[in-house]
């Protein structure tokens, strides 16, 4: 393993990360279960069925405030 | 809700949570109390320079990293559902969870982010001083991430440092310190972490009675046990104390709860503790049925566990739904007038802005201020939504203290027998030992239930029930995540299970 003791700063972190992904074995699988897992959440479940309700219907605060209120007063009427 | 589940929007997005939920906690408690573990085991390998301290280490902390792996994330789900199940909920809300959501997000990348590499990839690339406190900054980053969380529940169950501002319709915070220093908040961040802390050391303790099982790493199996169990007894002692501190909380602030898992329905002075029974199946609100086909009760000692004081009155669920004026108990349907009159007023309010008619809305927003404290109650539809499910709170409590009281005997034996030099001839204790990873998961996912349809209805406590809290989405499109969720979890734990399962059958590096 080449010394990194007299690179500054910024490179000798990117290089413990690097060296530290490059021998991972256990941790390789462990990576690809985070990523499949993050993308099924992101990209699938987050984009197709779980959109934010108040975000995508409404295009500001103020039509949001004024939705939860109607709702909040519902019962009045 | 078991009871009554229908096919309504609201129950199945109740489902959806509590089924992402329940997944989530089976991941995170590990990571609380194994990071500790960690911590001591490396510290051991440090003060000794034993390298049998370091290859144990090196053991769990493959172990932490697969538990963490495959739980990472699986908290984000809760949130997505927030916005697309709860919207009012978390409009309502978004003031006050937005700073400690925030800080937790902040935690977990800063502190994870760097000491999980340092101590993971760090090995031989640090010092042993260094490495040591990368390993307690994780154990401390974990747990301080898990603390906002709790905020963030706590404020659920107890609201405070706030203010609801009826022009945005959300609850704004007013005091952050009030927030995080509630003593709900304290007290459940403190009993969480802490059955966290057991259940790991109940993990430690099952693996490496395992390995004694088969006659395999015995010196590890010993040592890792030792101090597993110290931890774990610690733990319990800590966690009981905690949880005498969450029943007093409860009783206070949310005496329905409490009396919905004692499944005390009338109020007592001198109030005696069920420590065991079986709810009468038969019993309905407000009839005159037994509550217990069979209960074993100590007398007086609810009084005291509730109030901190023998022979006080402790209110049932009658008291408490229907009115109890020597006591000085409003009943629901009472606060439910108060409630709809805080509604109509809201209303009024909101009518007199639209209007232009500033005077009528100061006199409305006025007259508000005077009953929102019963606002969530004029959205009930009948006194008795306001009575959790009872027998699912009772027996969830009761199998989490029957649970909780077993683990510290548990962690005893196993010191006991360690120290004669005979824990190995133990089969007996090493085989519960293994089965007591499941007890302990059984015990956290029973304290979790009592917590959260202990407060129904309320997604607020008393602001904001479950019902309104809701967006307005079909039953159908809660269904279908519903099954997406629960296919993606179990394949999330069968993975973890098979990879663990793997790496303990190779055992730590000889």
């Amino acid at each position: 393993m080449h010394s990194t003791t007299s690179f500054p700063l910024a490179g000798r972190i990117v290089s413990f990360y690097l060296d530290g992904f490059r021998s991972m074995q256990l941790g390789r699988t462990l990576w690809k279960i985070i990523l499949i897992k993050l993308f099924i959440l992101f990209a699938v479940l987050k984009l197709f069925f779980f959109p934010d309700f108040l975000e995508s219907n409404f295009a500001s605060d103020t039509e949001r405030a004024a939705h939860v209120l109607e709702n909040l007063t519902l019962p009045a009427k | 809700m078991l009871e009554n589940l229908d096919l309504s929007m609201v129950n199945w997005a109740r489902a959806q949570f509590a089924l992402t939920a329940m997944y989530h906690w089976l991941f995170v408690p590990l990571t609380l109390g194994l990071s500790f573990l960690l911590a001591f085991f490396e510290t051991l390998y440090v003060k000794t320079g034993n390298e049998e301290w370091k290859k144990i280490t090196k053991f769990w902390m493959k172990l932490f990293a697969i538990n963490f792996a495959i739980g990472v994330a699986t908290g984000i789900i809760l949130e997505f559902e927030f916005g697309t199940n709860w919207s009012n909920y978390s409009w309502m809300v978004g003031d006050i969870f937005g700073a400690p959501l925030a800080i937790e997000g902040i935690f977990a990348f800063f502190i994870e982010a760097t000491f999980f590499a340092v101590m993971f990839f760090g090995w031989d690339r640090v010092s042993k001083g260094h490495h040591l406190f990368a390993t307690w900054m994780v154990a401390v980053g974990a747990n301080l991430s898990a603390l906002w969380i709790l905020v963030a529940n706590g404020w659920m169950q107890f609201p405070v440092g706030m203010a609801f501002n009826p022009d945005k319709a959300r609850f704004e915070m007013q005091n952050f310190w009030e927030v995080l220093f509630s003593p709900v908040a304290i007290s459940k961040f403190t009993h969480a972490t802490s059955s966290g802390f057991v259940l790991a050391s109940l993990f430690v303790v099952g693996i490496s009675s395992w390995f004694l099982l088969k006659g395999r790493h015995a010196e590890m199996a010993r040592k890792s046990i030792v101090v597993a169990s110290v931890f774990g007894l610690l733990s319990s002692l800590y966690l009981g104390f905690t949880g005498d501190e969450a029943a007093y909380s409860n009783a206070q602030r949310q005496p329905m709860k409490l009396a919905a898992f004692e499944g005390l329905y009338d109020g007592a002075t001198n109030a005696g503790l069920v420590t065991a029974g079986i709810v009468n199946p038969a019993k309905q609100l407000g009839d005159d049925r037994e509550p217990f086909l069979f209960e074993i009760k100590i007398p007086g000692l609810l009084s005291l566990l509730a109030n901190r004081s023998f022979g006080s009155f402790v209110p049932g669920i009658n008291d408490l739904l229907y009115g109890n004026r020597s006591h000085g108990i409003m009943g629901i349907d009472e606060k439910m007038e108060k409630g709809q009159a805080a509604v109509a007023l809201l209303a009024s309010y909101k009518e007199a802005r639209k209007a232009g008619n500033e005077v009528l809305a100061a006199a409305a927003l006025d007259n508000f201020r005077n009953h929102q404290e019963y606002l969530g109650f004029g959205y009930l539809k009948s006194p008795e939504e306001a009575v959790p499910p009872v027998a699912l709170n009772f027996y969830s409590f009761h199998i989490m203290v029957v649970l909780g009281t077993l683990f510290p005997i548990l962690f005893l034996l196993f010191l006991f027998f360690t120290g004669k030099g005979t824990i190995a001839q133990q089969k007996w204790l090493l085989g519960f030992g293994v089965f007591s990873i499941f007890l302990g998961h059984v015990a956290g996912q029973a304290g979790w239930i009592v917590a959260e349809v202990g407060r129904q209805p309320w997604a607020i406590q008393n602001m904001l029930p479950v019902s309104v809290a809701r967006t307005n989405l079909t039953a159908a499109t809660v269904q279908t995540t519903f099954f997406l969720f629960l296919l993606l979890f179990t394949i999330l734990l069968v993975a973890e299970i098979s990879i663990m399962l793997k790496q303990i059958k190779i055992g730590p590096a000889e």
